[in-house]
């Protein structure tokens, strides 16, 4: 049963990825791709945690946190360049 | 049952019981549903400040699903408890907002001059990231009092 629920969830999680790639694409702003790309790193880290229940090893928690934190630093890092014209004054 | 290793148990079916496996399938469905959901309001919602919403909290509740139901997966599985599902569900609930705000405090910014897509603030304040001025430069007109 978990294992359907698992194809169900892979499906839902990458037609939503087509749908960010295809705001990334178009996005009228800036801004619009800078949200299409954290939401895609948010939805990849549950391409990784499901794969993980799929494969049932916890070996891919670590990359899953990795992410996390990359994702929260660059789109920090990216609307602070575009503020201030610079990351680190 | 106790198993000593998650790799042991890789490709036989592990002992999980049936109202475990209810609450991690309804936890997986749920997850999906909430990151589908999101992305869909990211691809049809109309101007970039209704578009926040649906990826700053849909999709943080669908991962936050996901994370449950991966605790409850290890937790049936190994008996113990991985700190690493808590650090990510901690992580992720706790920059979304703060993404949120840094992507609409960049929006207002960009966009203060040259364009009507920010919405009046119905007072002679501008919005308070524009600091304590008065509402001088923008188009919308001061309330009677």
């Amino acid at each position: 049963m978990i294992s359907y629920a698992l194809y169900f969830a892979f499906g839902c999680v990458s037609v939503a990825l087509a749908m960010n790639l295809w705001r990334l694409a178009k996005g009228p702003t800036v801004l619009d791709r800078v949200l299409a790309g954290d939401t895609m790193v948010v939805n990849a880290i549950a391409l990784i945690i499901l794969y993980g229940i799929l494969d049932l090893t916890t070996l891919f928690f670590e990359s899953a946190l990795l992410l996390a934190m990359f994702s929260f630093v660059s789109t920090i890092a990216y609307c602070r360049f575009l503020l201030r014209g610079d990351v680190i004054e | 049952m106790k198993t000593p290793d998650v790799i042991a148990v890789v490709k036989d079916l592990p002992p999980i019981s049936l109202t475990v496996e209810i609450a991690i399938s309804a936890c997986i469905i749920i997850g999906g549903i909430f990151i589908f959901i999101g992305s869909l309001g990211l691809l049809k919602l109309p101007n970039l400040m209704t578009r926040l919403h649906a990826p700053s909290k849909a999709t943080t509740l669908g991962v936050g699903g996901c994370l449950v139901a991966s605790m409850l997966t290890f937790w049936q599985l190994n008996g113990e408890f991985h700190i690493q599902e808590v650090l990510i569900t901690f992580f992720l609930f706790l920059t979304a907002p703060v993404t949120a705000h840094f992507l609409a405090k960049a929006h207002l910014h960009l966009h203060r001059r040259h364009d009507n897509s920010i919405p009046p603030t119905d007072t002679d304040h501008h919005w308070s990231t524009f600091g304590t001025t008065l509402n001088q430069d923008s188009a919308q007109p001061k309330p009677q009092r």
